[in-house]
């Protein structure tokens, strides 16, 4: 059975199009997730599914439930946590557990197993204001607020923004198993590197999906071979890389620059091309392409970008 | 607990948590009656008058008794001419002349009518129209017990008379006024800002997307401040009962339940402005440009609402605290009851019967 | 790239109360680097940096910025800095060319001046279309390299990026990039922070902060092979846990 069905809805904010009939569907019990950068329309199309706004055409069905006319009934269902998270600061972290607990008509202990694993970590903090918390607490704190009713199915919009790198990575394993207690999990992040956590993924820009895929299938799809070069001076080679005829991309990565080539690649001719621009200590290896790889061309191949 | 009243308490916690809010509901409305109130009314307190007694009988004597023993008067002077009241007004040393008519006495009794003549010096009207007030209610109850005693339709007119402003139109009682206007502020101010708040932190979408209907979402917002603005309310009655010895001549029953109508008019307010706002400062510009300018300019507060060009007078009759304030007056100077001030009364409950439904219908059960 | 230290920092203690933020950092940025200032949310990173900028005193230890005393002459050491961050930088409301022209006053730029340079940025970035376009209208990616563009207009010395990219697209995030290098390249000293570890590895040097104490400074690469990882993210990992454990 679909979690999520969505045919062709678009949505404008005045002037600029949010959405541009965008379609998908998320399976039941799926961790499923949508990757891309600020302003691609991740919010909108959750607060879609949410039922807090409407989509202009298309239709949408979420656990069976129309977002429109069914909110009632489904906003019971779901748990959703905002971009920014929804925490009172002037409560303390167990205040704030209990409210959301009273207001969906439960109490902490009756679902606590549930919580158990997320919020024993703060737990011991509970007399503390959640104001005063660190970022990754308050984003252990707001998911155990959102998962306090048992949803059937949780959104959560970039849950791991402006959050630490272990503190994201704790939060991953926290999401892996509410999927493994039945729970169906649909993410938002501008995090590229999280992407292959996810069952499978949507790429989302500028309104519209670039790709939807398990994350190795999009990574497949790169479809041609792609190296790794580094030098002592980085910013010159990918200077010189980018006036390089042959060269059809030339992106930072870490501490390579992942470059692809056009037609069929010879060693020989680019390093006599870096030799003649002064680089003599260029390395080159074959790298395998990741998401963000992946975004970058589907993104140049979807238009043209400047620069 | 049941969902309601966990959100309730929730926003209590947020309202004790919070010095500023706390200092501005409690604060305020102490701060500002005192400011406005002791200018006002120290001075009522031995202000000094002269008399001129034409009559010079039992009853104009017993009048003066009475008028100098309530402990408001100190007798400057006693004049035997009418010649002499300019000239006691220009030295500036009384604030008042009380003129007994020829024959005030043998007037009363015979015609059961009598005159006496409250001439106040009106350069500050307010101050004036206390002490007037202030003189003719001591004569009118000494009337209602010549009346009771004597079994006799009797009665004593008073007339005044001010001077250097005798159109006297820049009085303004600052009892109703204050009252209206903290009643005003931490109602509307309050609750729009602590509604818009939620928006601007997020927490809106996830109240929204919880089993939580949008109506208990707004009573739950608003109930505190029903019972804060209350408490409020019964303060301000409290300080100028006591502080200010402003007697309330009608019922205080009906006093609290007009201020509990004009409470929830005033939340209804609030909860329009938070719907149209996004965040808090404008929240506060707007309450502040849409509620307190016209709540002290335009309710007669302290500009009277008779001298103002017809538009602006046009524009008066919309304003709620306007219609309070005079229900207010009624109530607590001339001790009228509700049939006193049902109009007024049926007025304000229009009114908040519109803003309420607006505001609710307003109120959305989505983000846009 | 010269080994000459422009921000120099000895044993800085920065408490607040009883809560010891910053616990005795040792550290240099030399001159003309970027300089990766990594750490977990809540590591005390903010704290240093606001003391770097002039913003904030320290409890103890020497703090010399550009060749000034973060004591004493806060007020030099802003003339010398410029800062950007991803939650305050440009006003919306204004045109690209306004804020320009009122971050130019603020450090004291002829109008003259002003309009050349701006010129010459406009052209460089390609943003001639934005010139007259409030802020808000510009896609955010623009924005970002507006800011950036803005942060080094009075030729600092030294710039401070407070997680300049975050929820930028990679390509954008890219083009970033290139401007820090490029701001490298003219000399300024880049000052940075970021959650993307790919980013890491982009600086000449990078430290790692947790629990308030530097856990481990050097180059990217140096760091990798030191802990036997793969990337940074695996260092940064590694660090931050092995101390929380």
């Amino acid at each position: 059975m679909q979690a999520i069905v969505a045919v062709n809805i678009s949505k404008h904010f005045g002037e600029t199009q949010a959405l541009k009939d965008i379609s998908f569907e998320v399976n039941s019990n799926e961790l499923f997730g949508f990757i891309g950068p600020d302003g691609a329309g991740k919010t909108t199309l959750f607060r879609i599914i949410a039922s807090l706004l409407l989509s202009e055409s298309g239709s949408v069905s979420v656990m069976g439930l129309n977002p429109a006319s069914e909110y009632k009934v489904l906003r019971t269902k779901l748990g959703y946590m905002p971009g920014r998270f929804s925490l009172y600061p002037d409560l303390t972290v167990e205040e704030n557990l209990k409210f959301y607990a009273t207001i969906f008509g439960t109490t902490i202990s009756e679902n606590y197993e549930l919580i158990k694993d997320i919020y024993s970590h703060i737990e011991p903090f509970k007399k503390r204001p959640a104001g005063k918390l660190s970022g990754g607490m308050k984003q252990k704190l707001a998911l155990s607020c959102a998962l306090i009713h048992k949803p059937e199915l949780l959104i959560l919009d970039e849950p791991t923004t402006g959050v630490d790198a272990v503190s994201r990575k704790e939060f991953w394993q926290m999401l892996k198993r509410l999927q493994g207690q039945g729970i169906t999990v649909l993410v938002s992040t501008p995090y590229m590197d999280e992407a292959a956590l996810c069952d499978r993924v949507a790429l989302i820009q500028k309104g519209s999906i670039l790709s939807i895929d398990t994350p190795q299938n999009i990574i497949d799809a790169y479809g041609k071979p792609l190296f790794g070069l580094r030098a002592g001076n980085m910013y010159n080679l990918l200077l010189k890389l980018k006036e390089y005829e042959n060269c059809s991309s030339a992106h930072l990565f870490g501490q390579y620059i992942h470059s692809s080539f056009k037609g069929k690649f010879s060693r020989e001719e680019l390093f006599s091309y870096l030799n003649s621009n002064r680089i003599n200590d260029a390395e080159i290896i074959e790298v395998t392409p990741g998401i963000e790889d992946c975004f970058m061309q589907l993104m140049e191949h979807n238009e043209p970008v400047s620069i | 607990m049941n969902k309601f009243w966990g959100f309730v308490i929730k926003e209590f916690y947020h309202i004790f948590r919070d010095k500023r809010t706390m200092l501005v509901l409690f604060g305020m409305p102490v701060v500002m009656m005192l400011l406005f109130g002791f200018v006002v009314t120290n001075e009522i307190k031995d202000a000094r008058i002269a008399i001129l007694d034409m009559s010079n009988d039992n009853t104009t004597r017993e009048i003066t008794n009475k008028i100098l023993s309530s402990g408001y008067f100190q007798l400057q002077e006693r004049l035997s001419s009418d010649k002499e009241i300019d000239g006691v007004f220009k030295k500036g040393n009384v604030k008042e002349v009380i003129v007994f008519d020829r024959n005030f006495e043998k007037d009363l009794y015979r015609k059961g009518i009598s005159n006496v003549q409250l001439i106040t010096d009106a350069s500050d009207a307010n101050q004036a129209k206390m002490i007037a007030e202030y003189t003719s209610g001591i004569i009118r109850n000494y009337g209602l017990t010549l009346n009771q005693e004597q079994n006799l339709p009797f009665k004593i007119n008073t007339e005044y008379k001010m001077f250097y402003n005798p159109e006297l139109k820049g009085v303004y009682m600052f009892v109703p006024g204050i009252m209206a206007m903290i009643l005003m502020l931490v109602s509307a101010l309050m609750t729009s800002i602590s509604i818009v708040r939620e928006k601007e932190m997020g927490t809106m979408e996830v109240l929204l997307v919880s089993p939580l209907r949008p109506i208990q979402i707004v009573l739950g917002k608003v109930m505190p401040y029903v019972f804060l603005s209350f408490i409020n309310a019964v303060v301000i009655i409290l300080v100028s009962l006591y502080v200010f010895k402003l007697p309330i001549q009608g019922s205080i029953v009906l006093l609290l339940a007009e201020c509990f109508l004009f409470i929830v008019l005033a939340l209804s307010i609030g909860i329009l402005i938070s719907t149209v706002t996004a965040n808090q400062q404008v929240a506060m510009l707007f309450s502040m440009v849409a509620l307190m300018l016209p709540t002290m300019l335009l309710s007669g507060f302290i500009y009277p609402v008779e001298n103002m060009p017809l538009i602006l007078q046009g524009l008066c009759q919309l304003m709620p605290p306007k219609w309070f304030i005079e229900i207010v007056k009624g109530i607590m100077l001339k001790g009228g009851g509700l049939e006193k001030v049902w109009d007024e009364t049926l007025v304000l409950l229009g009114m908040t019967i519109l803003l309420l439904t607006l505001s609710a219908s307003k109120f959305k059960k989505r983000l846009e | 790239m010269s080994q000459d230290s422009i921000i120099i920092v000895k044993d800085l203690v920065k408490k607040f109360g009883n809560f010891i933020a910053n616990d005795h950092l040792t550290f240099d940025v030399y001159q003309g680097e970027i300089f990766g200032f990594l750490g977990a949310n809540g590591a005390g990173k903010t704290t240093a940096i606001r003391i770097l900028c002039g913003l904030s005193t320290p409890t103890s230890g020497k703090v010399s910025v550009a060749g000034y005393d973060a004591y004493k002459q806060t007020e030099k050491i802003k003339q010398n800095i410029g800062y950007m961050s991803q939650r305050f930088s440009l006003y919306e409301d204004l045109t690209a060319f306004e804020n320009i022209q009122f971050y130019g006053g603020i450090y004291g730029l002829s109008s003259k001046e002003i309009k050349s340079r701006s010129a010459k940025l406009f052209d460089r970035l390609g943003f001639e279309e934005f010139q007259k376009k409030q802020i808000k209208d510009i896609p955010l990616g623009w924005r970002q390299k507006l800011a950036f563009s803005v942060a080094i207009f009075h030729k600092p010395k030294i710039v401070f990026l407070d997680e300049p990219t975050g929820g930028v697209d990679p390509i954008t995030r890219r083009q970033f990039w290139d401007l820090i290098y490029q701001a490298a390249n003219d000399g300024i000293t880049i000052f940075v922070t970021t959650h993307y570890m790919d980013e890491a590895e982009y600086c000449n040097r990078a430290s790692i902060m947790v629990d308030g104490r530097i856990a481990d400074i050097d180059t990217p690469l140096n760091m990798i092979k030191k802990y036997n990882a793969n990337s940074m993210d695996d260092v940064f990992y590694i660090l931050a846990r092995k101390m929380v454990d």
